[in-house]
């Protein structure tokens, strides 16, 4: 991939408009000028479309509970019982612990990348972490249902949940390794590669100017690191983070395969929960009537929630590297 | 603080290694040739393959490029040719959809053509078409990125003497642009068929997921991510098999395509 510097400058100047499609007036043209927009435009089609049948499949659901839909914690379809409570908490909490041991792991990762590392090092390690973006969320689940899951239950769970730390309200719960303490763990190093490359490029992009004016001041390597790199990259970081969260939120088959698919909500760590995408994964397909209906509105929830999320973290990311592309990055 | 620094890259680098290891020597322990050849079989009994598993996702790619592609490499080339607020606004929208969670994807290929499906011939809702409809809106944000920053890298001069001997706007980008970014539209294709062959959440209520085998479009058609899902998921061990094995069928596919993406990339450069 090129990088974004290199884009950016081989961008040659964009010739007057009226030249581009204005002159040359010909049928050719103009039916490529509208097929080139029916492919753009389709783009925002497929995101209306998204959000307009989403509500409209939510409608029977919404005109029903209303927004007791997303205070009430009683999910039993048989009953015709829909809240979505539980599944809103169960998402937030496991991204909210995937975080917790992602940031650091990801954002120190970040700093020996681009601060420490030689280069024979740099690039062959960047490439292994980035690799674990490319596989698939399936695998992942496999993995945490044949490796992580017996591991955790004798070497964390176990130990734990028979120990004095028990008592602690968020290491209640039967350790069958069928809980929130899986499904985070797992989405941890599934939002790993996102924080690391994001961070990275950040902190890449910060001016050498900066990093010598610390120096040249007196400070140690680690003290320009903590005093002055990392403040100055600190939007850009944050924006880093919301996208690895944004990332957790929507991870569906992962979790599903781990987490115990148990409709209630507990803080505790080794109790068993489920996500919005969850539910959705292992119900929508025999679901009908107002149940398809309640099942397509917590997909609303979802949608919207990640949209929020991840458009907020684009624009701190974008902003931060406008503002570093200003004023001359680092390579 | 340099030794937290460099532990932490160990921990992220170790999780990869493990994930990997685990996979590789658990999946060709499990290998066989009749994985191949043989289809599924009732749950409980020894045997059985993933070779309907493998042409679905085959099918299902191929429904997806159909549908993903136009729009993907012309929305990127509207893209190069425009430099307006709306082709500004709607560069952040192509961000916008890379990150909607692909359930949600599902879910909307699930109201527009499985729910129509079953008004229209009750009892066939689910269907190849609908999980290829799924994949291809999921592949189209990752190719329309890279075309239109691959065609940027195209000279201004070729345009301009393209234009200079007369062809017209969609000639020149025909025959001159799209040509010589060849290889850079190729890798964005490729990265973006590695993003979705081993997607599984929006085919679970679309594609279905199917016993027999099939490959009409109209029918439930089974796929490896479906298959490593529910038999790993399962309590026998033989799918347990079934499933490590499929996870390394998958990992050798997007690794293909991955490498084969950064190789016309590399070619694309040196041209």
């Amino acid at each position: 991939m090129p990088s974004e510097a290199a884009v950016i400058e081989a961008v040659p100047a964009a010739p007057p408009k009226s030249r581009r499609w204005e002159t040359r007036r010909n049928i050719g043209d103009k039916v490529y000028k509208w097929i080139l927009t029916v492919a753009a435009v389709s783009v925002l089609l497929i995101i209306a479309g998204t959000i307009y049948e989403l509500t409209m499949g939510s409608r029977q659901s919404i005109a029903a509970f209303g927004l007791r839909f997303f205070s009430d914690s009683n999910w039993d379809p048989g009953r015709h019982l829909f809240g979505a409570l539980p599944f809103i908490l169960g998402t937030l909490y496991s991204s909210f612990w995937a975080l917790v041991l992602a940031l650091p792991i990801g954002l120190f990762t970040a700093i020996f990348l681009s601060e420490m590392a030689p280069r024979w090092l740099e690039r062959p390690v960047s490439f292994m972490v980035e690799l674990l973006a490319a596989i698939p969320s399936v695998v992942y689940g496999l993995w945490g249902l044949f490796v992580l899951q017996p591991f955790l239950v004798k070497y964390f769970e176990g130990p734990i949940a028979n120990g004095p730390l028990a008592a602690l309200p968020i290491f209640g719960g039967t350790a069958n390794g069928y809980d929130m303490l899986s499904a985070s763990v797992i989405l941890a190093i599934m939002v790993l590669p996102y924080i690391t490359a994001v961070s990275r490029d950040i902190l890449r992009a910060i001016p050498r100017t900066v990093r010598e004016a610390s120096y040249a001041l007196g400070a140690t390597s680690w003290e320009t690191i903590k005093g002055v790199v990392l403040p100055y990259a600190r939007a850009g970081i944050i924006g880093a983070v919301m996208l690895g969260f944004g990332r957790a939120l929507g991870e569906t088959m992962a979790v599903t395969m781990v987490i115990g698919n148990a409709p209630i909500f507990k803080t505790d760590l080794f109790s068993s929960g489920y996500t919005l995408a969850s539910v959705i994964a292992n119900e929508l397909a025999e679901a009908s009537g107002l149940y398809r209906s309640a099942l397509i509105e917590i997909g609303l929830c979802l949608f919207l929630i990640t949209l929020v999320v991840n458009a907020a973290a684009k624009l701190l990311i974008y902003y931060t590297a406008q503002d570093l592309n200003a004023t001359g990055g680092k390579k | 603080m340099a030794g937290v620094a460099a532990s932490a890259t160990i921990v992220a680098v170790t999780a990869l290694v493990f994930v990997l290891l685990y996979i590789l020597i658990g999946g060709i322990g499990s290998m066989n040739f009749s994985i191949f050849t043989q289809g599924p079989v009732p749950m409980g009994q020894e045997g059985g393959g993933l070779r309907n598993a493998i042409i679905g996702t085959l099918i299902l790619i191929s429904i997806a490029c159909v549908i993903g592609l136009p729009i993907g490499i012309l929305g990127g080339v509207y893209q190069l040719e425009t430099n307006t607020t709306f082709s500004r606004t709607l560069r952040f929208f192509t961000d916008v959809m890379n990150s909607i969670p692909s359930i949600v994807m599902g879910i909307f290929a699930y109201l527009i053509v499985v729910l129509p499906a079953a008004e229209i011939s009750p009892g066939h809702a689910f269907s190849a078409f609908a999980g290829g409809v799924a994949l291809g809106f999921l592949m189209i944000p990752t190719v329309m990125r890279t075309t239109e920053e691959i065609l940027r890298l195209v000279p201004v001069a070729l345009r301009d003497a393209s234009l200079a001997l007369g062809a017209s706007q969609w000639r020149t980008t025909l025959s001159v642009i799209l040509p010589s970014a060849r290889g850079g539209i190729i890798t964005g294709i490729l990265l973006a068929l590695a993003r979705i062959a081993g997607e599984t959440a929006p085919l679970l209520f679309t594609a279905f997921g199917n016993l027999d085998f099939n490959v009409r479009l109209d029918r439930p058609i089974d796929a490896l991510p479906l298959n490593i899902f529910n038999y790993a998921t399962s309590p026998y061990e033989n799918l347990h098999h079934l499933a490590l094995a499929g996870a390394i069928i998958l990992l050798a596919i997007i690794l293909v395509l991955s490498i084969a993406a950064r190789w016309a990339l590399k070619g694309q450069l040196q041209d």
